[in-house]
């Protein structure tokens, strides 16, 4: 086939990297024009990666292999996995490049070239099918993230930027002691080759730490979260949409990709820390998220909670729990990239964070309230909306591992609802008790035009989910039958003989096929 | 082996010497002849080299003179790295000694004779040959130190490096007859031969106060306090060569000594190496974090990477030493780079200027000086997708493989102090208001140097990782 020739995925890596060169040396209104239309290739490519992906063919599709560095392996070769996560963002970029395109009025090109550069790396993290490719990826997207934090963010953006650095370096950098111990037992860098690679138990607990000491910056769990606050709150609007849409997606990757399948039986092991962790993340973080009076503050902590949710989903070691981990993941990555828009919308006419200068703007901004109020709902998780769909699952999922750490997580969504429906309520409804406020206009064009796009997507996946599962469901068994070995026995045990309620039992065959297959 | 084989085997610096010479009755001719004599000074060097290649390439490995020194890949490979970054250092110097008065034929002669010395060094098996090559490069460096004399910062430098470099080779010159006295012999192959049977207290006393004086001619800590002022003070071209030539040329000669005199009894030095590669590292992260002079901060960047080049000795292994010749050629190609830079920052008034307060805001008004000096600062903190993770990569791979797990948990994780320091450089020049105290660079030497040096530190620097990767792998075979 012809199709099957052509580096895709390479051609993705290098549009924004050529792009970024040009944006540096053209005036400001080519730059984002340039900007703008390397990322909308992109997404065009990335559809085309979408459309031409087969869910039943091979594991590995769109390879690419080149020897040009030595011992770093061009190698690039997506799963679905990948390729959702790939899709998330290429659809978030052209969205950022159009949020930046009036706030951003110095060093535009520096901003472009940043941003792209920033694409480019999270596109390699997802495709890099070589240990140290994708540490060089994971790991070089720190510097244009501290540049766009650091030159274009709030007040406080040199402290937040320093943060965000060296806390995210000092957890990778053992990661990479790990993987260089990983590669000389393996014997190759190849991720697919360690994917099946049984590394000794005793090994796989310092490995599993090291590993865990990078995601879970990344991702971030609690306690080591502290850094998203200040990063998210100084960044300037789309860096905070491309850190929580896509950054923070790189610690859950992570786990999927490297911790369930490499370190099976360390990951069963460590369970109850996990878990532990979370259920602080979920029930901490939403209260801290409660009293927050900025409103980046408050979707940050939002985000450390929803993501302890997908922790949550990613270890119960079961197909509904992982899948619904990831749905999490995509859906948090437009919801809460939305947010931060929504928030950009208003703070660009404000020029203020803080929730109480606003109040009452769905009565002079009609449309930004209705579309507001559509993500609030979907980051509780609202049926029908994209947060439904992975916080069922992956509780459900959940719930199969431990009652305890469901229950506690389920309180997360309660909580949830109480501080995403406060917010909601102190800004859009009640009286207009601040004049400047009150005299805001209504989002016009170029925001319609970022909002709606990602508006479509959220109810497109609360309604109708399986087109973003089916792509996944192939790779999240082939991960669940690879760890199924040391999956927790769990404390959630139906009764076997219940007359009473046996008529209702529904028996999902070949769910439970794969669930009896694996002991 | 007779005498003109032996001769032809030193070719590289016997045509030094000459050239060294001859340029120095050039001199004394005409005063006024430092570009001309910097010129034919590159010449030679450039001639050198050529025959060092010859060499590489031959594949030879021949000891010379009854065994006072060797030619072998190892040797050579340092060689090339000496002698080009040499030619760089005389390249970008003239126009700023022009600026302070001091542009004369004797600087590029110091530098040849300077290379003559790291020759032998990088040669020598032997420690009388050792010591001679060891001090005719230090000679020739207090001289350069203090080149400008009318600035009291560089006598000064010139002072202390002579003062504190007599010491160390005092502690070396102990330890070497320490060395021969229990050992019997002063060669390097003997010394190992005595070492496999026995070591007692003296032999073990002589090779630490080796090490000691080695420790301080590569600035490891704890013998590093001499770093921070001698690069203050010394002329700047002058710091870019002391922080690139003599390093390669010391750190290989105490690769040489480790692995082939002592190397039959690894438990005697390496946990010596170790203690001074973590210190190194931790004193030159946290050293430079309350620096105000870029200068003082570049020197105890030197220290901090000496640390991590001591990582691949400690392991003792030939991927360690390989690995060691990796991180020393991207080490030279950062630090020159970074050197160059600085000597860009001048101000409006034709000054040069070395502070961080004069380099803020530099984005603005001097974008492309701005990104190169930040990649190279990137790059020193081993960030990738910069060249200079490459190096920091192959050093700790190479400790993982030796079982040196600690030793690279402690050693990577220090790294993250010394992120630190190098990310403040980019945070002044892109995050702080502009001071506007810089002004065009008129030297398009240093542009082009710079920007070619920026390019190698880039990701396009990957693109070298095979061809160095075997020279440097064939460059350790020698010594195993």
């Amino acid at each position: 086939m012809n199709a099957a020739d052509i580096p895709v995925l390479s051609i993705m890596l290098a549009i924004p990297v050529v792009a970024a060169a040009l944006c540096l040396f053209v005036r400001a209104e080519l730059a984002r024009t340039v900007a703008l239309v390397a990322t909308l290739l992109n997404l065009v490519l990335g559809v085309v990666l979408w459309l031409n992906y087969d869910p039943a063919g091979a594991q590995w599709q769109f390879t690419e292999s080149a020897t040009l560095f030595g011992p770093i392996g061009w190698r690039l070769g997506i799963d679905g996995i990948s390729l959702t996560l790939i899709m998330l963002s290429v659809f978030l970029m052209p969205i950022c490049i159009g949020a930046s395109w009036t706030s951003i009025q110095k060093r535009v090109g520096e901003y472009m070239a940043a941003f792209l550069l920033m694409e480019t790396l999270m596109i390699g993290v997802f495709a890099a099918q070589d240990l140290l490719l994708f540490y060089i990826f994971f790991e070089a997207g720190l510097i244009p993230m501290y540049l766009i934090i650091g030159i274009w963010g709030g007040q406080d953006r040199i402290y937040a930027s320093y943060k965000f650095f060296l806390y995210t370096l000092l957890g990778s950098l053992v990661m990479l002691i790990a993987m260089l111990w990983m590669i000389q037992f393996a014997g190759t860098a190849d991720i697919p080759t360690l994917l099946n690679t049984d590394f000794p138990v005793e090994a796989q607990k310092w490995l599993w730490f090291a590993f865990f000491a990078s995601f879970a910056v990344k991702m971030p769990m609690w306690p080591v979260h502290t850094w998203l606050p200040d990063a998210h709150v100084q960044a300037p609007t789309a860096g905070s949409v491309i850190l929580a849409g896509v950054l923070l997606k790189m610690g859950g990757y992570g786990f999927l990709r490297f911790s369930l399948p490499m370190f099976p039986q360390a990951s069963a092991d460590f369970i109850p820390l996990v878990f532990g962790l979370s259920m602080v993340a979920v029930v901490y973080t939403s209260l801290v998220a409660l009293v927050q009076q900025d409103m980046k503050k408050l979707i940050a902590y939002s985000s450390v909670a929803h993501m302890a949710i997908v922790t949550v989903g990613l270890f119960t070691f079961n197909q509904q729990g992982i899948e619904g981990a990831i749905i999490v993941m995509l859906s948090h990555g437009l919801v809460s990239g939305a947010l931060f828009l929504c928030v950009g919308v208003i703070y660009d006419r404000l020029h203020t964070r803080e929730i109480s200068r606003y109040g009452g703007l769905s009565v002079n901004m009609p449309k930004y309230a209705l579309l507001f109020m559509l993500f609030t709902m979907a980051s509780v998780g609202l049926p029908g909306t994209s947060g439904f769909v992975g916080e069922f699952l992956s509780l459900a999922g959940a719930y199969k591992v431990s009652t305890w750490a469901t229950f506690i997580a389920t309180t997360g969504i309660i909580l949830g609802a109480g501080y995403m429906l406060y917010l909601y309520r102190r800004i859009a409804f009640g009286p207009q008790v601040n004049a400047d406020a009150a005299a805001m206009s209504d989002v016009n064009g170029r925001e319609l035009w970022l909002l709606a796009p990602i508006a479509v997507v959220v109810l497109w996946m609360g309604v109708y989910p399986e087109t973003f599962l089916a792509p996944i469901r192939r790779d999240v068994a082939t991960i669940v039958d690879r760890v199924a070995p040391a999956a927790p026995a769990g404390d959630s045990k139906l009764k076997l003989v219940d007359p009473t309620t046996a008529r209702y039992r529904v028996v999902h065959s070949p769910e439970k096929n794969m669930a009896e297959g694996s002991h | 082996m007779e005498l003109n084989a032996s001769l032809s085997l030193v070719r590289p610096e016997i045509i030094l010497s000459f050239s060294a010479l001859a340029l120095l009755l050039l001199a004394a001719w005409r005063e006024q002849a430092g570009r001309l004599v910097s010129i034919l000074a590159v010449a030679a060097l450039g001639a050198a080299a050529a025959f060092v290649i010859s060499f590489m390439m031959n594949g030879t490995d021949v000891s010379a003179f009854d065994g006072l020194l060797v030619n072998d890949a190892f040797g050579n490979f340092s060689k090339i790295l000496i002698f080009i970054a040499a030619a760089i250092s005389l390249m970008i110097a003239p126009r700023f000694l022009e600026k302070a008065g001091a542009m004369r034929a004797e600087y590029p002669v110091l530098i040849l004779l300077s290379c003559i010395g790291m020759g032998v060094m990088v040669s020598a098996t032997d420690l009388i040959t050792l010591y001679i090559g060891l001090e005719l490069q230090s000679l020739s460096a207090y001289v350069l130190a203090s080149f400008v004399r009318s600035d009291g910062r560089s006598a000064e430098a010139g002072l202390k490096y002579f003062v504190l470099g007599a010491l160390a080779s005092g502690m070396l010159l102990f330890g070497a007859s320490l060395v021969y006295g229990f050992a019997g012999s002063t060669s390097f192959a003997a010394i190992g031969t005595a070492m496999d049977t026995d070591v007692g207290l003296g032999l073990i006393f002589g090779i630490v106060f080796i090490l000691s004086g080695l420790a301080f001619k590569i600035s490891a800590a704890p013998f590093h306090m001499w770093t921070p002022d001698v690069y203050e003070g010394a002329p700047t071209p002058v710091t870019a060569f002391f922080a690139s030539a003599p390093k390669v040329a010391a750190i290989a000669l105490t690769i040489r000594i480790v692995l082939e005199a002592f190397g039959s009894q690894i438990l005697v030095w390496q946990q010596i190496i170790i203690a001074v590669a973590l210190m190194s590292i931790i004193i030159g992260a946290v050293g430079a974090i309350g620096q105000q002079n870029l200068k003082r901060l570049m020197a105890y960047s030197s220290i901090n990477n000496v640390g991590f080049i001591l990582i691949g000795l400690a392991t003792g292994t030939e991927q360690g030493i390989a690995a060691m010749l990796v991180y020393l050629v991207i080490y030279v190609a950062m630090t020159l780079g970074s050197f160059v830079c600085l000597m860009q920052l001048k101000g409006h008034d034709g000054g040069y200027r070395e502070e961080f307060a004069d380099i803020a805001g530099l984005s603005k008004t001097r974008p492309a000086l701005a990104a190169a000096l930040a990649i190279f600062m990137f790059s020193l903190a081993g960030i990738p997708p910069l060249f200079g993770f490459w190096g920091k990569l192959v050093v700790f791979n190479a400790a993982v493989a030796a079982n040196l797990l600690p030793l690279a948990v402690i050693g990577i994780t220090a790294s993250v102090i010394g992120a630190f320091y190098y990310l403040k450089v980019v945070k002044v020049m892109y995050f702080d208001d502009a001071a506007d105290v810089i002004a065009e660079s008129d030297d398009k030497v240093l542009v082009w140097t710079g920007g070619l040096l920026a390019a190698a530190n880039s990701p396009l620097g990957y693109f070298a990782i095979p061809a160095l990767g075997i020279w440097t792998a064939y460059a350790a075979r020698a010594l195993f």
